[in-house]
């Protein structure tokens, strides 16, 4: 059986890309109502932090079986 | 505020999730062949997995929004129920507690009470502990329907279905072993979901001093306002906070709700199930980064007219538990909207899922198997166990709409686990450290703890007497009654079991040997390292509780 980590990973990662690449679309077509701190752009970073959380736990368990 | 908006990146983050919790619940199902399995996650667990479900277990949405909410109402006193109201508790389990019950092989709690006194006080708990369950996954299956209805205008009856089906399949198909992994899930959501608030507040105001100098003193402290009632936001004097939640509240909940042990009870081995209670308490003392702080963003935003932030009235009364959406709606952008909605969401899932798998093995183990057929064997108890969770999802949403009838019965949450729970810990305190408590001692404590905890909350309830009488204050507040209620309940509970036990019968003392400290030759586990034993991740674990406490005295 796979950990429960592969799959913690899996999601991550997925859920990751696709705030991730909302960010980017978000950077060149700006919604009209924005929200406090947009400037900021939080899907970008917060996007990539959860693919890299993602992707460590995923390759670290791609492999393993418990 | 009108309902949060969704948009198509939102519901396909939302999908993802239902997704992935389906798909657990049908790929471990070929790996629960047996009722161990189906049980007690086949009792495979490493110390991480075993902590973070054990945690998690009690992490639902309705403590998230409870919480945050509460942190507006009375301030940082809050903090208390994840610092002194849960750390002690978690490492007295893993220290003391955890090796009677994993030496002993039960399989539930009741199963504790069955070896160490008799068969009825076993029922006694059993019951009462089924009764509690489905009342209280059915209240938070109310309570995930009316917070999706007021912030997302979504259909009650359709919110609450899917989320119970979902929970139903994925329970049903494999048991603890996907509720574990789901709560997993639901740990990262939630911290990946809603940790960005409390980020994105110390990114508004500065830093986090900025937002604890901006509120009132009665607020930004934990401690040094307790030795007056009233110059505190919770009223309650520290006396209250040590005995009534320190002591009876947490130790009843940390060590014998069945919900949260059974998670530590999946561990592979005893080592590691000991460890499990105390990597717990190291993410416990995080999370009011991630509440509290959110609450005292929410404090902070609303007493400034220009932030444009004010909480939801209800009927003219505020609305506490719209706090975090709020925050949600005014932080997050499109995308991260549906992470924080389903953060929530998984919060309320795995709440309702950690009650039905309890529910199942007590129904099963302490209620069916010890009254209705004795002679079940292994594979006719895991069908049983499938139908039961069936069964008691069918109850929650028979409790849900119920619920919805009575909105009121949502503040009886906390006095249920003081009916219930608060007696409970006096009888596996004396139980499984004084080898002279009695069978009868121990159910006729039981029975007079639980029903004085009742009466005291009817009394107030009903006016028969003061609630002063109760708290020893002039001042009053639902949270310090609760605190002081339970402290009684688990006196009188404590006192009734000693006196009836030096009158009744005990049992042989060769009959308790690895039920009761003292009677068992403790597990020597080779030459370890002090390093490397759990004592020594308690310890640093008080260090950093006791750090915790002086920082924010």
């Amino acid at each position: 059986m796979k950990p429960i980590w592969y799959f913690v990973g899996l999601i991550l990662s997925i859920m990751g890309i696709v705030i991730f690449l909302t960010g980017i679309y978000l950077l060149f077509y700006p919604p009209q109502i924005k929200t406090i701190l947009s400037e900021t752009h939080p899907n970008i970073w917060w996007g990539l932090i959860m693919i890299a959380t993602g992707l460590i736990l995923y390759y670290k368990n791609r492999h393993k079986l418990v | 505020m009108g309902a949060i908006g969704l948009t198509v990146i939102d519901w396909i983050i939302i999908l993802i999730y239902f997704g992935f919790v389906i798909g657990i619940g049908f790929y471990l199902r070929k790996f629960t062949t047996s009722e161990e399995d189906f049980f007690l996650a086949g009792r495979k667990n490493s110390a991480w997995v075993a902590g973070l479900a054990f945690l998690s277990a009690n992490l639902g949405a309705l403590e998230l929004l409870g919480m945050t909410g509460n942190t507006f109402k009375y301030g940082m006193y809050v903090a208390h129920f994840y610092w002194i109201g849960a750390v002690p508790a978690m490492l007295f389990l893993g220290i003391y507690m955890m090796p009677f019950y994993y030496s002993s092989k039960i399989k539930s709690i009741p199963g504790y009470l069955l070896l160490r006194f008799d068969e009825k006080t076993r029922i006694l708990n059993g019951i009462a502990f089924a009764i509690m369950t489905l009342l209280v996954s059915g209240i938070n299956l109310y309570a995930m329907a009316l917070v999706l209805h007021t912030f997302l205008g979504w259909d009650w009856n359709v919110s609450m279905w899917i989320s119970a089906i979902t929970v139903a399949i994925y329970v049903g198909l494999s048991g603890l072993m996907s509720a574990i992994f789901t709560e997993i899930i639901q740990f990262f959501m939630i911290w990946f979901g809603l940790f960005l608030v409390s980020l994105m507040g110390i990114i508004e105001f500065g830093s986090l001093d900025q937002i604890m100098h901006r509120l009132p003193e009665t607020m930004n402290t934990l401690w040094s306002t307790s030795g007056d009632p009233t110059k505190n936001g919770m009223f309650i004097h520290w006396s209250g906070l040590v005995l009534g939640l320190g002591f009876v509240l947490s130790f009843g909940y940390w060590t014998t709700d069945f919900l949260v042990v059974q998670r530590a009870f999946s561990a592979k081995d005893l080592r590691t199930a000991r460890t499990a209670p105390l990597l717990a308490s190291f993410f416990k003392m995080a999370l009011p980064f991630l509440v509290i702080l959110a609450g005292m963003i929410a404090i902070v935003l609303s007493s400034d007219p220009k932030s444009g932030f004010k909480l939801l009235q209800d009927g003219g009364q505020i609305n506490y538990d719209s706090a975090l959406p709020l925050l949600i709606k005014r932080y997050y952008p499109t995308g991260l909207v549906g992470l924080g909605v389903t953060a929530l969401l998984a919060g309320f899932m795995a709440g309702q899922a950690g009650n039905i798998s309890a529910f199942n093995t007590v129904w099963t183990y302490d209620i069916y198997k010890s009254i209705l057929n004795k002679k079940a064997t292994d594979a006719h108890l895991l069908k049983v166990g499938r139908i039961a969770t069936i069964v008691g999802v069918i109850i929650s949403l028979g409790t849900a709409y119920w619920a919805k009838s009575f909105p009121s019965i949502m503040d009886y949450m906390q006095a249920i686990f003081s009916w219930v729970n608060a007696p409970l810990f006096a009888t596996m305190l004396l139980g499984m450290f004084v080898w002279w408590i009695t069978p009868n001692g121990a159910f006729w404590g039981l029975i007079v703890g639980m029903s004085s905890s009742f009466l005291m909350w009817a009394g107030v309830k009903f006016n028969w007497f003061s609630e002063s009488l109760i708290t020893n204050s002039s001042v009053q507040s639902d949270m310090a009654a609760n605190f002081w209620r339970a402290w009684w309940a688990w006196l009188i509970c404590f006192s009734v079991t000693i006196i009836i036990s030096l009158f009744t019968k005990k049992r042989e003392k060769e009959e308790l040997v690895g039920l009761v400290k003292g009677l068992t030759k403790e597990v020597k586990e080779g030459h370890i390292p002090f390093i490397k034993k759990p004592e020594f991740l308690a310890l640093i674990s008080l260090i950093v509780f006791i750090i915790l406490n002086l920082l924010f005295w």
